[in-house]
């Protein structure tokens, strides 16, 4: 088993490297108007250097001048140290500005999480228990639909009921007008009031893929050899279900869900962007559109260590989970 | 995305492993074939013989009765319809502006009170700009000379604002020290005795004028230098504005004899005047003056006179005589509108509104329109955007785009993930190892970064949006091959080790025509549930790039960036037509992808049947 994860962990630096390497080519074709801003802004103080020597220091500050592969390993030498530059457009050191931002995508995505959990599991092994009855094409039907559902639309009908028309949520924002004047618990429920609306987004789109996985495992282990010898021998439904049948299914449920962990840190674009919540995504957002390259690379990196990461959880889990992935 | 894709993956891996075995269960479970004795006598007859579908027939009959599939299958099939047929069938296109006339008030004409003073200089005379500006001078310091270009001029006010101004010819320069006078007089100018001691009378009384055998004369004092001069009329000035009611009277009405006579009837209160042994008449009311030409007891409108300037705001606009008296009128009676024909004689409402010091004359001026945001009609089922352009039409050429790129991009999904991973498969070692290290690799580029980046870069080297489409198209397509190449892979490294791939060895067949006739003929099934599901994923992948303003663009339509008009509050509260049929239509389409993946994924799979 160590043997095992030395090898993944090896073989997932090689693919950050390589990950990295290639966001770092592309972003480098987006022609930055950012050093030129700078050094025109520079260029004009009193005393100044002339622009075109601020645009050649500048470049060279931060590797422009070079070409894309010896850019990136210069890069890359600095953020094996930490050091992941200031981000141009927020004028900040990169991590400070995750820092700032991070924990309003945490927040979201782990209540999520539990909102996503609560629904989707208890509704796929009902589906399950009762495939092709009304109550399972119900069910199988509103899963689809939130599969299908586009983020945006979802969201803009969202606002659109309960926002424009029934005035309960605002329109965008993580904060309401007179944040700074409510109590420390007042701002709390503020925060969570302005979150209500992309919690039941991002539940109403991803509750869908849960419930379905959910079914389809019910589904197997209840046409399982063990499940008849269990009715057989008389078992009431209930403890068929919740201790013979719902164990085996906790287990590529589990592997499922640790895969979703990480990812709780990496934010929603597209939701917190059409909801302006200063989380990860939304920054993050702004900064690759901008070709703020700091940040970007920041950012990617950070996606694909996540990746990583929750690719070895799940394998770990498994082993956690399933005895036999233990033994072998 | 991600999270599903890989949940439809984990499923589609359970459901194949049992593929195989589908076709022979299958005919044990017909019921003909269930319980039935074998027939003896050699002979069949249609009630004995054992009926035994095919595989397809079966996934086929398996797949009507999933009402959800059946479902799915009609909503795609009304989307391929009104996309493809309803494009065709629609008069308009895709990028076609619509545009409405209607009347709104523009500014027409201006209107002030002239305070200036024009000049007209007499013919055959000379009186400068510069000399006019010198009269301004003057006049408000009160000095009754002025000179300019080494020319001397003085005025005489007739009446508060009609002026008349006249050149001084010097007469003789005269150097005036304590009652000692020496004149040099200007050639051909012979100073009598007695013109002398009238001046000499004058210019110790510090007049400005003397008279001298019935003529007047000038007495200029310019520093140390006194100066006797004669008069002559040169120019007049007044504030008031002349207009010809026939065009070809508009330079006589101008010129310095015609208003001269005017002016002075104007300053004595006169009724008529003759003018070149043509008789006017004089109108006066207020501040409007009209002239009227008399001959015999007929009287014709000739000139209009005021000093309220009317001028048309654009250039090519004409106004008549009778359109600024109508306006004069209007202003000086403080009307706030009047109305007056146009050419084909249609009466007009003109609105004044005073703004400062300037009447705004408003006139409602039949414009043409571009046609937004136009509420649902006859004409225009779904109405409008903001552009103009129609809604449903978009609609069916925005089908034909998503559609078209979830097609090409499965398809381009399916040829590098079936090639690699049936490589990859069917050698297995190193080469599987190389191969699926390589997808490893490539599934670590972050997806929504990267597509936001490029969707940037397009932007910003302001890529042809026909073009881009085609780059969407390919991007998107190499985003996501190692999902089917690792389907692939995965599928053929267990149908290898089976009899059929023994037997296509020993009988020497090529190993392309192994592989990809008949290995990959059986990961079809799987691969088509896959590429079903992914369509679907596509078109939303597509459309929120395009909402993003990352993908499609502008005038091609597609379904996403027919909704990014939802990005601005005001379109989400007024126009619901814009962009609600829009996300229905994404809505359904995906929905009808699913269903059918997922009834065909039922129908492929022997533990799902009834």
């Amino acid at each position: 088993m160590s043997k095992f994860i030395v090898r993944r962990v090896f073989l997932a630096i090689l693919i950050v490297v390589f990950g990295s390497f290639v966001v770092y080519a592309v972003i480098r074709a987006l022609p930055s108007s950012y050093v030129e801003t700078v050094a025109r802004q520079r260029a004009q103080l009193p005393g100044s250097k002339s622009y075109a020597e601020w645009v050649a220091q500048l470049n060279a500050l931060f590797r422009l001048d070079t070409d894309v592969f010896t850019g990136f390993v210069g890069w890359l030498s600095d953020a094996i140290k930490g050091n992941f530059g200031d981000s141009f457009m927020y004028n900040m050191p990169v991590t400070e500005k995750y820092n700032n931002v991070i924990w309003y995508s945490v927040a979201l995505n782990v209540i999520t999480f539990f909102t996503q959990t609560l629904i989707a599991i208890p509704l796929g092994i009902l589906a399950a228990r009762k495939q092709y009855s009304k109550t399972d094409y119900t069910i199988t039907f509103f899963a689809l639909m939130g599969i299908s559902l586009p983020t945006f639309f979802l969201a803009t009908v969202l606002k659109f009921v309960f926002s424009i028309n029934l005035g309960w949520f605002d329109l965008y924002g993580i904060v309401g007008r007179y944040y700074e004047q409510l109590s420390p618990m007042g701002k709390l429920l503020d925060m969570a009031h302005h979150m209500v609306l992309p919690v039941v987004t991002l539940t109403m789109l991803s509750v869908g893929g849960l419930m379905r996985f959910t079914r389809t495992n019910m589904l197997e282990v209840l046409n399982s050899d063990y499940i008849r010898t269990a009715r057989a021998k008389g078992l009431p439904e209930n403890k068929v279900i919740n201790r013979h049948a719902f164990r085996n299914t906790l287990i590529p449920l589990v592997s499922y869900m640790s895969y979703l962990i990480p990812s709780m840190f990496s934010g929603s674009m597209i939701t917190e962007t059409l909801f302006q919540i200063p989380g990860i995504g939304y920054i993050s957002f702004d900064a690759m559109k901008m070709g703020d390259i700091p940040f970007t690379m920041f950012y990617s990196v950070f996606l694909i260590v996540l990746t990583q990461v929750s690719l070895l959880v799940a394998d770990i889990m498994y082993a956690v989970v399933d005895p036999r992935v233990r033994i072998n | 995305m991600d999270k599903k894709r890989r949940a439809a993956q984990e499923e589609l891996d359970t459901t194949a492993r049992e593929n195989t075995k589908e076709t022979m269960e299958d005919s044990l479970n017909t019921p003909n074939n269930l319980n039935h004795e074998p027939d003896r006598s050699g002979t069949l007859d249609d009630e004995k013989r054992v009926k035994v579908l095919s595989p397809g027939t079966m996934v086929f009959k398996r797949f009507i009765r999933n009402r959800l599939a059946i479902t799915g299958f009609v909503i795609l099939v009304i989307m391929f319809l009104f996309s493809f047929l309803g494009g065709v069938l629609m008069p308009y296109s895709q990028s076609q502006v619509f545009t409405k006339t209607d009347f709104i008030i523009k500014d027409y004409a201006g209107a002030t009170i002239n305070t200036e003073l024009r000049y007209t200089v007499k013919e055959g005379e000379t009186f400068s700009s510069s000399a006019f500006s010198q009269l301004i001078l003057a006049k408000n310091d009160g000095e009754l000379f002025f000179s300019s270009n080494d020319k001397y001029f003085t005025y005489a006010i007739e009446n508060e604002d009609f002026f008349r101004i006249k050149e001084l010819d010097i007469l003789s320069d005269v150097s005036a020290r304590k009652q000692l006078y020496a004149y040099r007089n200007a050639p051909g100018f012979d100073l009598s005795a007695d013109m002398r001691s009238a001046f000499e009378l004058a210019h110790s009384e510090q007049k400005d004028k003397f008279t001298f055998d019935n003529k007047e004369y000038n007495i200029i004092r310019d520093g140390l230098k006194v100066m006797i001069a004669s008069e002559k009329e040169t120019a007049l000035a007044s504030p008031r504005i002349y207009d010809a009611y026939e065009q070809n009277d508009i330079r006589f009405v101008e010129s310095y004899a015609f208003r001269n006579a005017v002016e002075e009837a104007i300053s004595r209160n006169l009724t008529s005047f003759t003018l070149d042994a043509q008789e006017y008449s004089i109108q006066e009311d207020g501040r409007n003056t009209t002239v009227y030409k008399v001959s015999g007891n007929d009287k014709t409108l000739f000139a209009n006179i005021s000093d309220i300037v009317v001028n048309a705001l654009s250039v090519d606009v004409f106004l008549t005589v009778d359109y600024k008296a109508a306006a004069r009128e209007a202003i000086i009676n403080g009307g706030k509108e009047f109305i007056f024909p146009d050419e084909e004689g249609n009466d007009i409402e003109y609105r004044i509104v005073l703004v400062h010091n300037t009447y705004n004359i408003k006139r409602s001026t039949q414009t043409h329109l571009i046609d937004m945001y136009r509420s649902p009609d006859e004409e225009h089922l779904l109405g409008t955007d903001q552009n103009g352009m129609d809604v449903l039409t978009r609609l069916m050429y925005g089908g034909r785009i998503s559609l078209l790129v979830g097609f090409v991009v499965v398809f381009l999904e399916m040829m590098i993930g079936i090639v690699v991973g049936g490589i990859s498969g069917y050698f297995g070692g190193w080469v599987d190892t190389m191969l699926m290290r390589f997808v490893d690799l490539f599934n670590s580029v972050p997806y929504w970064p990267i597509m936001i980046i490029v969707g940037s870069v397009m932007d910003t080297l302001e890529v042809n949006p026909y073009t881009r489409v085609f780059l969407l198209m390919f991007i998107l397509g190499l985003m996501g091959w190692t999902g089917i190449a690792r389907v692939v892979r995965g599928q053929i490294l267990a149908l290898r080790e089976q009899d059929f791939m023994v037997a296509t060895e020993a009988t020497g067949i090529r190993i392309s025509r192994r592989i990809f006739r008949h290995l990959v003929p059986n990961v079809m099934p799987l691969l088509i549930v896959q590429g079903t599901m992914s369509l679907g994923s596509i078109i939303l992948t597509e459309a929120t790039l395009s909402f993003l303003g990352l993908g499609v663009k502008y005038p091609i339509a597609s379904w996403g960036s027919i909704i990014t008009a939802a990005s601005n509050p005001y379109v989400v509260t007024n126009f619901w037509f814009i962009w609600i049929p829009a996300g229905l239509l994404i809505l359904l389409t995906v929905l009808g992808f699913n269903f059918v993946g997922d009834g065909l994924r039922d129908a492929f799979d022997p533990k799902m049947k009834r």
